[in-house]
């Protein structure tokens, strides 16, 4: 059965940063409570779904790096957020919240996405890949793109690594590696605050070549 | 994040029937979950439609191809019959938001997309389109990224889509399926401009399922392209664009399209410089010329005057580099 490590039996609602933006809570002189759910008071809101009785949470078994895991959710939750928060996979970095950055990007059955915008309640029967899942092994044996990472010297501060590197992973199984321009364009999607680009690109061409 | 509740549905009836209790349709997320998260959007009941058989890409008898409403922006810019046909719908794509959001995004939520208008994305900020009658914070405003075609006193933002505006120069149709069956409008009048009521964006009705993209059959070879100019080369929406497809036969332009994208609240249609290509013989004094034209109507704001010279150049320069493909220019 999936194993449900402790850090997930956090309770319901214990994302307040999510129940509205930063923003909103600043602009606003109060804040209102309607049925345990904390709304601006500017905010005109619809009908709740609580009053209506539809549940705003669910149950999601998916697969993290290889193995089972099962949550209760806030339908709120991203992806990301379940990685980093209930499931203790911290790898997965966040920047935006927004799919402004590529810091959080992760495989969903083999494909790149943003963790981030991705509802954590779609995933039912999902395979999702994170950093932690590339060299189960330990440090030894590094994925071939994160030795690469190491060789061309492609990070500094290193937040935005994770994403790169989950990105660069789906960068060379899509093909998207044939020139260093072509390397560019397709790994856009993540932003390094640290400028590191030119030697992203050069780990990227190192790894292509031999993966 | 407003809370919400959540179905997923795996058949058309299913969804229509979720859709007409008010629930809203999930798609790739990649711009509901983003709004919701900004309070911009507070849906009470999302319906997932990822499970619904819209995915595919099919070639039509004229010569035409219909885009399924949940193929992602990444299958469609790579599937060879769109390659082949289209160039400029790959192109459009290609130069879409990531590679990362375009596996997740659809073709049907990339042309309900909402604009990225920053006052719209503030919920702090006066917004006619978020809240009717509150004012336009743009018009005053910070307003260079705005539109400088199709405002309104309500409003100017543009439609942030570069695929509709391959879509719309190719006089793309746009499938819907409602409670009252199925119907095909024009996506030049499925996207609306903002008039008096910049709230309403799209010509769906309510509970109204975008099922396809159709691209009617053009003339062959029809020879098309896609250029998107823009603060950053990548990952960056436009500050123009402009999608061009023309048709030659013996060294005459018998077919062309033109629209842009970045500088009007909808992809914006160019019909005075399609008109001046028409019948001529492909010359670089010809491209310059129509290109003149590209900017007619424009109404520009404080500070994006710069729009008017830049969209000019952006088709000029397009009409060349898909003209020479498709004949080449003495
Ligand atoms: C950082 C960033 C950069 C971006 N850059 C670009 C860019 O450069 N160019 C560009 O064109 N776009 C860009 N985008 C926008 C992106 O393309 C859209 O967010 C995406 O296409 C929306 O598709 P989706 O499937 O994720 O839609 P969703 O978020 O699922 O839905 C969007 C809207 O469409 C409705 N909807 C979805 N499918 C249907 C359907 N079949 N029938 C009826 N209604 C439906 C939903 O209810 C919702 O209102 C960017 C987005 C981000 C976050
Ligand atoms: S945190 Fe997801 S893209 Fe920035
Ligand atoms: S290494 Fe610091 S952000 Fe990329």
């Amino acid at each position: 059965m999936a194993s449900e490590p402790p850090g997930s039996r956090v309770p319901l609602g214990a994302e307040p940063a999510s129940l509205f933006s930063r923003r909103t809570f600043i602009a606003t002189a109060t804040a209102v409570t309607v049925g345990g759910v904390a709304v601006a008071s500017d905010v005109v809101p619809e009908p709740s779904p609580q009053a209506t009785g539809a549940p705003v949470s669910g149950r999601v078994s998916l697969v993290v790096n290889g193995e089972g895991r099962t949550a209760t959710i806030d339908n709120r939750t991203s992806l990301l957020d379940l990685l980093r928060e209930r499931f203790g996979l911290t790898g997965t970095k966040k920047g935006c919240d927004a799919g402004a950055c590529g810091a959080c990007t992760v495989l969903v059955d083999g494909r790149r996405v943003n963790a981030c915008l991705t509802l954590a309640v779609r995933l039912e029967g999902a395979e999702v890949t994170t950093i932690e899942g590339l060299a189960p092994g330990g440090d030894d044996e590094l994925h071939p793109l994160q030795q690469a990472f190491i060789e061309q010297d492609a990070f500094q501060c290193g937040y935005c690594t994770p994403g790169q590197i989950m990105s660069g992973i789906g960068c060379i199984q899509e093909g998207h590696t044939r020139s260093p321009g072509e390397i560019r364009e397709w790994m856009s999607g993540n932003i390094c605050r640290c400028g590191c680009y030119v030697n992203i690109v050069k780990a990227v061409e190192q790894a292509a070549g031999t993966t | 994040m407003h809370p919400f509740s959540y179905t997923k549905v795996s058949d058309l009836a299913g969804a229509l029937a979720a859709g007409r209790r008010g629930g809203r349709y999930l798609a790739g997320g990649t711009m509901l979950v983003d709004l919701m998260r900004e309070s911009v959007e507070r849906p009470s009941v999302l319906v997932d439609i990822s499970a619904l058989p819209l995915g595919e890409i099919t070639a039509t008898a004229g010569g035409g191809l219909r885009i399924g409403a949940l193929v992602r922006m990444a299958e469609a810019a790579a599937h060879p019959s769109v390659r082949a046909a289209f160039p400029v719908i790959s192109q459009a794509l290609e130069s879409s938001a990531s590679a990362q959001l375009r596996n997740m995004a659809t073709i049907g939520g990339n042309i309900m997309q909402r604009t990225r208008c920053p006052y719209f994305r503030d919920v702090t900020a006066a917004c006619n389109k978020r809240e009717p009658g509150a004012g336009c914070a743009a018009l005053g405003g910070f307003n260079r990224a705005h539109a400088i075609l199709g405002a309104s006193e309500h409003c100017a933002a543009t439609h942030p889509s570069d695929v509709a505006v391959a879509f719309a120069a190719l006089e793309a149709n746009v499938h819907l399926l409602g409670p009252d069956g199925e119907r095909s409008v024009a996506l030049a009048d499925f996207l609306l401009p903002p008039g008096g009521t910049p709230q309403r964006e799209q010509a769906a009705r309510p509970g109204e399922l975008i099922t396809a993209v159709e691209i009617p059959a053009h003339p062959r070879p029809l020879r098309s392209g896609y250029l998107k100019v823009r603060d950053r080369q990548s990952y960056e929406f436009a500050l123009t664009s402009a999608a061009v497809a023309l048709h030659l036969r013996d060294g005459v332009i018998h077919q062309a399209k033109v629209a842009a994208g970045g500088v009007g609240t909808v992809p914006w249609k160019l019909p005075a410089v399609e008109r001046l290509l028409i019948g001529e013989r492909p010359s670089q004094a010809l491209w310059a010329e129509a290109a003149e034209r590209a900017a007619d109507g424009a109404r520009p704001l404080e500070h994006n005057r710069f729009k008017i010279e830049l969209l000019k150049r952006t088709v000029e320069r397009q009409l060349r580099v898909v003209g020479d493909l498709a004949g080449g220019t003495a």
